[in-house]
């Protein structure tokens, strides 16, 4: 079976725009209940990198595997985690996907194959090789997407991750989403070869760079490398050169990047461009638009009215799965 | 019913028992495959289960004990070894940040069935990076079980009770065991691993220990005997979590407790233990409890030197005699 014709027909841009603006939405509403103090803790949004993740998840089934970073409540939300579990999870409510017990950095959902939710820069990526070794000991055909940032290039896990992975030809899309600052360090002061997809190339991975601000760009490459890793090829790298619009977490002022660089990135962000463009192909018109807007801000209302009904875990279950129960 | 061999034997039928009976069983680490394993315990698994199931790994401790958490994550039951417990260092980070916390950060929604087993302890002239006692470092780690087998019984039997536990399991094997000779019962389902076990009656003191020391504490509680001091040697088994009712009723009993921990001792795994028997049964002593543990110096390689660094027989002897008051 081949996924990777892409039909840009009129439905799917609608898919692909919805799916961008229930992240950007949502986001926004997190950082509004952050000043309001209903979040706490970090809160590391991911706006202006909607498009990586909207392409990659358009390409998943069912039973493939998430692992992602703390940067993940995009990937939660796309991934089919419902809202009200994220926000709920952010308010410490235990109606949340992790039962309060997680909080931003740390979303995860076992019906969704969701494995977080990990705030150890790098640590996510043996844990993906892992599961995709489980699934190819078990044959099964699952793809495990494996998301990290480029600042996971510095770290050894990810070069050991990526020996482990091509050496066993493991079933892996590692996603790079190289926005450029690993929290206020930019790549060029802090990397020798700032050329990440050439790191994934010296493990003879298949690997390529695409542009992540276009969602269409990533969703043809994400097609082409799940085919690929989905076939038993092996593990697959696509480095997505993305931006991240709002500071680090809530507690960055953004002294390492200039206002100039940042208002240049956010006109070509990857809403405004893919609306545009498809707008302009005639494909979707500002009722579409509308109806869009409309549906996502019900389903962000229906998320923080959710969390808000929710309840606090009762502090005499303070020790409950730190160990299975039928073990304490 | 019982069958005699060495303790190296005894941890290579387990493993080889478990994945002829269970083929989500697995080994994975360095040297475990063509070499036969750096204690020669996994010698001729290779050609029994073949290269996927006897996984040499490249020297990544971090990227394959993760990939032990996400192939338990992903419904296997991996046996990871890692060469030592110096090494497990590199590891430490998948070990506490991801293996230990997963089942809590996902609110009860994941669970990690991995074993990870590892050498342990010093004695054979390997100096300050091969010899160290790390396991009380690790039984400091909500989520994580301890594991400690001293006898040929306890290596044969732990490691199918670990592969049972639904969340990861360490093993810590004294690498001067794996020579050692000894029983193995027929029926291993009596041997649990939540209990300390009393490894021999005695009225006088508690002598509580684990691991390779257990064996100096039932030598020193020979010596003793023929002094006319009646000492109770507890093997720990389990370092975390400790089952204070077993250390409890024997200081209760004996009024007197000798711990002998082959880790340093700030902060130490004897230091709980000690704090433990103070805040539970302090009105019940005789004597200020008192440890043995290892001198408080990286592992010299000079064999004087190292014998010099560890719990002895006589040291042990010594102390247990001062607070014996004979």
């Amino acid at each position: 079976m081949t996924l990777s014709k892409l039909r840009l027909d009129r439905k799917h841009c609608r898919t692909l725009l919805k799916q961008m603006l229930r992240v950007r939405r949502f986001e926004e509403k997190c950082a509004e209940l952050y000043t309001k103090e209903k979040i706490r803790g970090f809160l590391h949004l991911y706006i202006g990198e909607e498009a990586v993740a909207a392409g990659i998840m358009q390409v998943l089934q069912d039973e493939d595997a998430v692992v992602a970073t703390y940067r993940e409540h995009g990937h939660a939300l796309l991934r089919g985690v419902p809202a009200g579990e994220i926000m709920a999870e952010m308010y410490g409510k235990q109606e949340g996907c992790s039962r309060g017990r997680g909080g931003s950095m740390h979303l995860f959902h076992a019906p969704t194959r969701f494995y977080g939710g990990n705030a150890i820069v790098g640590g996510g990526l043996p844990l993906a090789v892992g599961l995709a070794l489980a699934d190819q000991m078990q044959a099964r055909s699952n793809v495990t997407v494996c998301f990290f940032g480029e600042g996971a290039a510095a770290e050894g896990e990810f070069h050991e991750s990526l020996n482990l992975a091509a050496l066993w030809k493991l079933p892996v899309l590692f996603v790079c989403e190289n926005n450029l600052y690993a929290m206020g360090t930019a790549l060029d002061i802090s990397e020798s070869e700032t050329d990440i997809h050439a790191k994934a190339a010296s493990y003879n991975i298949e690997s390529e760079t695409v542009d992540g601000m276009n969602i269409v760009d990533v969703e043809v490459a994400a097609r082409r490398a799940v085919d690929f890793v989905r076939a038993g090829s092996g593990p697959y790298f696509l480095e997505c050169q993305t931006y991240r619009f709002r500071a680090h977490s809530m507690f960055d002022a953004e002294l390492y990047r200039d206002k100039e660089e940042v208002r240049q990135w956010t006109e070509a962000g990857p809403i405004k461009r893919f609306q545009t463009w498809a707008m302009e192909a005639g494909e979707l018109n500002q009722g579409d638009v509308d109806e869009i807007e409309t549906e996502v801000a019900s389903e962000v209302a229906a998320a923080v009215e959710f969390a808000e009904a929710g309840s606090w875990e009762p502090v005499e279950t303070l020790l409950n799965n730190v160990g299975a129960e039928a073990r304490l | 019913m019982s069958n005699r061999m060495t303790y190296r034997e005894a941890m290579r039928e387990a493993i080889w028992a478990a994945m002829s009976a269970d083929d989500r069983v697995f080994l994975m680490g360095e040297d475990v495959g063509h070499y036969g394993g750096c204690y020669a315990v996994s010698k001729g698994m290779l050609d029994e289960f073949g290269p996927e199931r006897v996984r040499d790994t490249p020297l990544s401790e971090s990227g394959f004990s993760g990939a032990g958490i996400g192939a338990a994550l992903g419904g296997m039951r991996p046996i990871v070894e890692i060469m030592t417990c110096n090494f497990a260092l590199l590891a430490l980070d998948q070990i506490m940040n991801s293996a230990a916390t997963l089942r809590h950060m996902s609110g009860g929604q994941f669970h990690v069935s991995l074993v990870i087993r590892m050498a342990t302890g010093a004695g054979r002239q390997l100096a300050a990076q091969h010899s160290h006692s790390l396991e009380g470092w690790f039984a400091h780690i909500p989520g994580l079980r301890i594991l400690a087998p001293a006898t040929v019984a306890d290596a044969r039997a732990m490691l199918p009770r670990a592969l049972e536990d639904p969340d990861p399991v360490l093993i810590f094997e004294n690498a001067l065991l794996y020579n050692r000779e000894g029983d193995v019962p027929e029926d291993l389902g009596a041997i649990d691993i939540d209990h300390a076990k009393v490894e021999r009656s005695g009225n006088d003191i508690s002598l509580i220990t684990y691991g390779g020391s257990l064996w100096k504490c039932l030598e020193a509680a020979e010596k003793l005997s023929a002094a006319g001091v009646s000492a109770e040697v507890i093997d720990l088994r389990v370092l975390r979590p400790l089952d204070d009712s077993t250390i409890m009723t024997s200081v209760a009993k004996t009024r007197r407790a000798l711990i002998v921990d082959e880790g340093w001792r700030s902060g130490s795994l004897s230091a709980e233990i000690m704090a433990r028997i103070m805040e539970q049964t302090f009105w019940t002593l005789d004597a200020p409890p008192t440890r043995l543990c290892s001198a408080e110096v990286p592992i010299p390689y000079a064999k004087h030197l190292e014998e010099a660094a560890l719990p002895q027989v006589d040291g042990i002897v010594e102390a247990a005699r001062k607070l014996a008051g004979t």
